[in-house]
């Protein structure tokens, strides 16, 4: 039975062309983030040619101003940023989840309480919340992680809050109650996972919308911090007139990788969307 | 109607309340505003005599009912930097963010409605997939990068506009002069704007065409323009109307990246400066305003959703 249904979701999954070719892109980008130390030519922070070089064989995107490769730097960028959307994403989506969960499923005071929360993280401009966040704390990459994190989760709170409501109805948890079972196993056994694949839709959303705020705060100055490099710093680093006519190299890169890895997120996640469809 | 209004302003308050709160908490961990603005060269007796000509010395809650009297007075508070009152800071950039904002909610909308319904009607073949497939190009790039490649092409390549300010410095800066300036901030944030909504769009339409009504309708053999445009574009104006609501905080964030890029003279810009130079009465300022800019937005949401829908009760309100 879960074998059909796998292979079903596969079968549709590939009816979207663009989104299989997105899922090898995508698994390209990460495979080559994640095996930068192995496969990255130079030290992603030490100098190791002249300055300011446009692309040439020993440096295949050239040097940035003092000296660093800057593939390199691009390989270990892409890494922090698919870290920090990937961290970002399980922290927003575990508090969402569990949040919407009690919220939908006690319902009350609580549920009243927990929705003017949402609604207030929600009315309050995304990027300007995480902007002060980071103001205050030391901006940093585990900063921006536990910033975005606690900004996220409205979405997934909304979203498990009214499956949670729809599957309180139906016929199988009422039996569960009738059954006598504990509120934590009816939670987490039987509505939790009714409800994960619209979870999972949503997570890739989310993973999307964290690689491009980091990459905004960081474009910014308030996020990840230089030396360590990601990709939205690759880009803030590019400001001055003078690079962005004069050394495309160091900006036009790092754009088109974010670029890449949002789209082919997106994509996979429209096909999820159809795939996971009942 | 009125209680209806006035329901969703009630509800609106514990909510500014909350936020007012945060705001403080906020302020608060930032820390004392005496070290901020004298360093750590002055005595102890002169700390503790500003402590209590600010009531600095009063427990926290006393504290944040001062600050509140004095904010329902419109006082924000002075800028530690150029000791500016905030709400004057805030009143010059509020014109120039608000002006970017409508024009290129304006402009996005006329991409992404257009673009919707063209789609919805043409669901499933090349064309359909061709603009979704856009919108997620459009949604999916950074506007800051989007801003950089337009201004390489813009300015550096073709020398057509201006990259940064609102006004050609030196000029006295006429209409015209403010339109140069504008159109490529507006064409980055109206990029963002289409690139989110037309999917929405589409989805509300495509349910509104498969409503029984439509069908009657196109049974009468009205033509189909008429069918879209009077039968199909009136239902699908509710759900539109809610997707608008939702875009103006997103809208408010993406407006200072974007003035940050092009130097826009606005809120956002002032909002950078202040984070960057830790000026927190600017930046809690600012916050609060944008809260209440949201909640206001969202009442006149809920307003004109129960305007344009015949099925809302005005008393219950639908929740």
């Amino acid at each position: 039975m879960k074998n059909t249904m796998l292979s079903r979701t596969v079968r549709r999954f590939c009816r979207h062309r663009l989104a299989v070719a997105s899922l090898v892109i995508f698994t390209l980008i990460v495979l080559a983030a994640v095996l930068a130390p192995v496969i990255a030519p130079y030290s992603p922070t030490k100098p190791s040619g002249g300055f300011s070089k446009p692309p040439n064989a020993e440096h295949l995107l050239g040097t940035d101003k003092i000296g660093r490769d800057v593939l390199t730097r691009l390989l270990y960028a892409t890494r922090i940023s698919l870290l920090v959307g990937l961290m970002a994403t399980l922290i927003s989506t575990a508090i969402g989840v569990v949040l919407g969960l009690v919220s939908g499923y006690f319902g009350g005071w609580l549920d009243r309480l927990i929705m003017s929360i949402t609604d207030m993280v929600m009315s309050f401009p995304y990027i300007l919340l995480v902007l002060v966040a980071a103001a205050i704390f030391e901006p940093g990459m585990w900063t921006i992680i536990l910033i975005l994190g606690f900004v996220d989760w409205p979405g997934v709170c909304r979203l498990v809050r009214g499956n949670v409501l729809s599957l309180r109805e139906t016929n199988f948890i009422k039996s569960d109650v009738t059954a006598g079972m504990s509120r934590g196993y009816i939670l987490f056994r039987e509505i939790l996972p009714h409800t994960l694949s619209p979870v999972l839709v949503n997570a890739t959303t989310v993973f999307a919308v964290s690689i491009l705020d980091e990459a905004a705060l960081s474009f910014l100055g308030q996020g990840v911090q230089s030396p360590t490099p990601s990709l939205g710093n690759l880009l803030g680093g590019a400001q001055s007139l003078t690079i962005l006519t004069e050394k495309p190299w160091l900006w036009l890169p790092a754009g088109i990788v974010i670029i890449l890895l949002v789209v082919c997120i997106n994509f996979i996640g429209d096909a999820l969307r159809d795939a996971l469809d009942r | 109607m009125l209680r209806y209004i006035l329901k969703k302003i009630l509800l609106a308050l514990p909510v500014l309340l909350g936020i007012t709160l945060l705001d403080y908490a906020l302020m608060c961990a930032a820390g004392s505003p005496i070290e901020m603005m004298t360093g750590p060269r002055m005595t102890e007796e002169a700390i503790a005599l500003k402590a209590q000509t600010w009531g600095l010395d009063q427990p926290l809650w006393k504290q944040y009912l001062g600050w509140m009297g004095e904010l329902l007075q419109g006082n924000l508070g002075y800028s530690y930097k150029s000791y500016q009152p905030v709400s004057a800071i805030i009143g010059d950039a509020i014109g120039p963010t608000l002006l970017l904002m409508g024009a290129s909610m304006v402009v996005g909308l006329l991409i992404a409605i257009p673009a919707g319904i063209y789609s919805a009607v043409h669901r499933y073949k090349k064309r359909d997939y061709a603009v979704v497939t856009g919108s997620f190009l459009a949604s999916s790039i950074p506007s800051f990068f989007l801003a950089m490649l337009l201004v390489y092409v813009f300015t550096v390549v073709l020398g057509w506009l201006p990259s940064s300010g609102m006004t050609t410095p030196g000029t006295g800066g006429d209409w015209l002069d403010v339109l140069r300036h504008m159109v490529m901030p507006v064409m980055v944030l109206a990029v963002f704007v289409a690139g989110s909504n037309i999917r929405y769009i589409r989805a509300a339409v495509l349910e509104i065409l498969e409503k029984d009504y439509l069908r009657t309708a196109k049974a009468k053999g009205i033509g189909r323009r008429r069918v879209i445009l009077s039968h199909g574009m009136r239902n699908a104006l509710l759900p539109i109307v809610t997707v608008i609501g939702m875009q103006i905080p997103m809208l408010l964030g993406g407006s200072v990246v974007v003035e940050q890029v092009f130097s826009w003279p606005g809120l956002g810009l002032i909002t950078m400066n202040a984070i960057t130079s830790r000026d927190y009465p600017v930046i809690m300022g600012v916050c609060l305003l944008s809260a209440v800019l949201v909640l206001v937005s969202n009442l006149i949401t809920d307003i004109v959703y129960a305007l344009v829908d015949p099925t809302i009760e005005y008393g219950k309100g639908k929740r």
